[in-house]
């Protein structure tokens, strides 16, 4: 596949490899998190962890947008299409998402009712279109990648006029999260997360640009290095925050140049200005309330929010006391660390969110790591072991 | 039709009718399926015709027929693939390859099948003879009858055009033993060709999906591939063709009934480029994807090459490949070296990857 296997070259895999085995210094350890969920599943799927020294260890982060999401949103969604009837358009894996009583988008179509599992915002709007008798609401989630096709669709509704078309809007903000994480007293204070740089998403980056996160590499003293998808681009990210920790640096370095510039895309940060305002808060499953880190659309443009079209309830809900996806989702924990892990807790029984989404850690680890259990228990040099 | 059709005479076995059925225009109606004339008329013209044969032919309830000495092997299969026809196939064809592959992966030799139709009111009577003239020919492709059927239709609205089972009766040659438990470690895993055809084939025609591709289904009967594999290596230990789930299913279900673990090496894993590139832009593994007309063997290594030769030298397995080795392993685990370098899982599918592919 051109343009694709270049990427996933074996050969140049072992190189890069080799190379950070022989500049990771062995007396002390690295630990990097990947914020994207992207990441995550690129390193499980192409069994990243097998290529690196143990002394390179890599944190799971929480750029998993289904992952993310709190439990009373969703129930929200839930209830839109239960309650009110809605033709409710969402992303595959968020239809799978436990809620509250263990009540899925899933279930509510088993049920009777109209859940559309959509590929594209866009096809959320031609059912609208086809169907002027129902109510299409797009369930809208994901970081700054998937919010600027939300905008267009906004704009193109306003364009055909529709009336029976809204967008229930979840989307939150890269930044803001990675400055939560570095905020945190496990990164800041307690020591419990050792943290010595981040693996920059990729897609969101071709968006924002890479510009937003030189405040983190100076504030904080952190590299960050953006990085493709492909699992050449992350081991070739990971040398790189290798080398930057062994010379003491902290600068924001771009691996994903093939696409990602300073600045970004400009045209889809216009668009999303247009359409979209900051919430003064919003809550994160795992991160809680973190201000400043989600949209929400423009008063200008209400009659395409589902949240003012409908009354929408936010009822809070007690997650599963031993779920520790939360502490999965700041890196404090691993997948391993939960007791829930494999039992019961499964993709195909999902308790946690992380377990849903194959961008999630717990998902990513049982899925394509499990095989490691047999080494897990002599493994004491992990993070939260 | 047919209210007004009625038998105006019979000839032996053969009834006629004063119009003939309606197969350029007509719709399938409730009375095709409520015993009366009309469904008599829809047997004789659509499903006799195409199928005739000595036992069905007979038109009784059952079909009554000699089997050669040997074990039996019976297997039924379900049809309710959307869209029905499909590039490389249709459901008929489909109905008919499924369950001869059911059969053939025992060993035996596939002999007769039974063909159960649910139609919906109001499908049209063309494509459903487009439907039944595939099976016919698949059936005679593979060697085997149609002896008997049932039909019944449903209100519209409550099918989807037409559903097909069929089930299957073969006899397993002298000397062949073959069972998922039978699979030990030290064995080398085969697979007859390239992976996830039928999956991508269907997946471009879905209508929230369409892309274009080249990509057709691989939908064939196996039974004449198998013959070849166990003429020269009868000790196959368990062949599987991997359907729903695709090759990581049929790895799993394997290892757990055979009580083994796995290790495949992505390198030697035929996918077709565009069926890469297919998986790639939809976030799918072409290892979960579905096939219907390749299977996975299982044998002892030390046969393995002599069993490949075999399977290259038939048309239906000229790009078989010996993908990876059966290992001890508590655990069960399926696992696989990645084309990267380091090693994973290849877990059972997750959810529903897409449904109604068969």
């Amino acid at each position: 596949m051109k343009y694709v296997d270049e990427y996933r070259d074996g050969g140049l895999a072992r190189e890069i490899a080799a190379k950070i085995c022989a500049e990771a210094t062995p007396e002390r350890a690295y630990h990097f998190m990947e914020f994207c969920g992207g990441h995550t599943h690129a390193i499980f799927r192409y069994g990243i962890p097998d290529l690196l020294p143990d002394n390179v260890k890599m944190i799971h982060g929480p750029g998993c947008p289904v992952c993310v999401l709190p439990i009373p949103r969703l129930d929200a969604a839930i209830e839109l299409a239960v309650t009110h009837g809605v033709t409710l358009c969402s992303y595959g894996d968020m239809l799978r998402v436990p809620g509250s009583r263990k009540r899925s988008l899933l279930k509510a179509k088993a049920e009777g009712a109209d859940v559309r599992m959509v590929y594209s915002c866009m096809d959320a709007l031609r059912i609208a279109q086809e169907n002027p008798e129902k109510e299409v609401v797009f369930f809208a989630i994901g970081f700054e990648t998937t919010t600027p096709p939300t905008a267009l669709v906004i704009n193109q509704a306003k364009k055909l006029g529709l009336k029976n078309f809204t967008v229930y809007c979840n989307h939150v903000l890269t930044p803001a999260a990675i400055s939560n994480i570095l905020e945190s007293p496990e990164v800041r204070e307690l020591g419990v997360l050792p943290l010595d740089g981040f693996v920059g998403p990729a897609h969101v980056s071709t968006v924002i640009g890479s510009q937003p996160y030189h405040y983190f590499a100076e504030e904080y003293q952190k590299p960050v290095v953006i990085a493709g998808f492909e699992p050449l681009d992350v081991l070739q990210a990971i040398l790189m925050l290798v080398r930057q920790i062994n010379e003491g640096r902290a600068e924001v370095e771009n691996e994903f140049s093939r696409a990602v510039t300073y600045m970004g895309n400009s045209r889809a940060k216009q668009v999303v200005a247009d359409t979209f305002e900051l919430r003064r808060s919003f809550e994160w499953r795992g991160l809680g309330v973190v201000p400043y880190s989600a949209l929400k659309i423009k008063d200008s443009l209400s009659e395409f929010d589902a949240e003012k079209r409908f009354i929408v309830n936010y009822r809070s809900t007690r997650e599963n006391k031993s779920c520790e996806c939360g502490a999965i989702l700041r890196g404090v924990k691993s997948p391993r660390d939960c007791t829930l892990f494999g039992d019961p807790c499964t993709p195909e029984n999902p308790l946690g969110s992380c377990m849903v989404s194959s961008e999630g850690a717990c998902a990513a680890y049982y899925s394509y790591g499990r095989y490691q259990e047999r080494t897990f228990a002599t493994d004491q040099s992990h993070p939260a072991a | 039709m047919t209210e007004q059709s009625r038998t105006d005479s019979t000839d032996g076995n053969k009834r006629h009718y004063s119009h003939t059925l309606d197969l350029s225009k007509g719709k399938v109606e409730m009375v095709h399926g409520s015993g009366g004339k009309a469904m008599a008329q829809l047997i004789d013209e659509l499903f006799l015709n195409a199928f005739s044969n000595p036992w069905l032919d007979e038109m009784n309830d059952q079909a009554c027929f000699q089997l050669p000495a040997g074990r039996v092997v019976m297997a039924t299969d379900s049809h309710v693939i959307s869209p029905l026809f499909f590039p490389g196939g249709d459901i008929g064809c489909l109905s008919v390859h499924g369950t001869v592959n059911d059969v053939a992966m025992s060993g035996a030799v596939p002999k007769y099948l039974s063909a159960g139709f649910i139609l919906e009111e109001g499908y049209p009577l063309a494509d459903l003879q487009a439907i039944v003239t595939s099976m016919a020919v698949a059936a005679e492709e593979a060697g085997v009858y149609i002896v008997t059927g049932d039909t019944k239709v449903v209100e519209r609205g409550k099918g989807d055009g037409c559903f097909i089972t069929t089930t299957g009766i073969g006899v397993v040659p002298e000397g062949v033993s073959m069972g998922a438990d039978r699979v030990t470690a030290g064995d080398k895993i085969i697979v007859s060709g390239s992976l996830g055809d039928h999956g991508v084939a269907i997946m471009s025609l879905r209508e929230n999906l369409t892309f274009e591709t080249t990509i057709e289904s691989d939908t064939q009967s196996l039974n004449d591939l198998v013959a070849a594999m166990v003429e020269v290596v009868p000790d196959i230990h368990c062949l599987r063709d991997p359907t729903r789930g695709g090759l990581s299913a049929t790895l799993n279900e394997i290892a757990q009934q055979s009580k083994v673990g796995m290790q495949v090496y992505e390198t030697e894993i035929p996918v077709k480029p565009q069926v890469k590139a297919a998986c790639e832009f939809l976030g799918l593994d072409p290892l979960f994807v579905a096939n219907e007309g390749k299977l996975v063997a299982f044998c002892p290594a030390a046969k393995a090459e002599q069993l490949l030769a075999v399977m290259r030298a038939h048309p239906k397995g000229m790009d078989a490949a010996i993908i990876g080795d059966v290992i001890e392993d508590d655990l069960q685990f399926v696992q696989m070296q990645t084309a990267f370098g380091g090693n994973r899982m290849v877990d059972w599918i997750n959810g529903e990857q897409l449904p109604r592919i068969c």
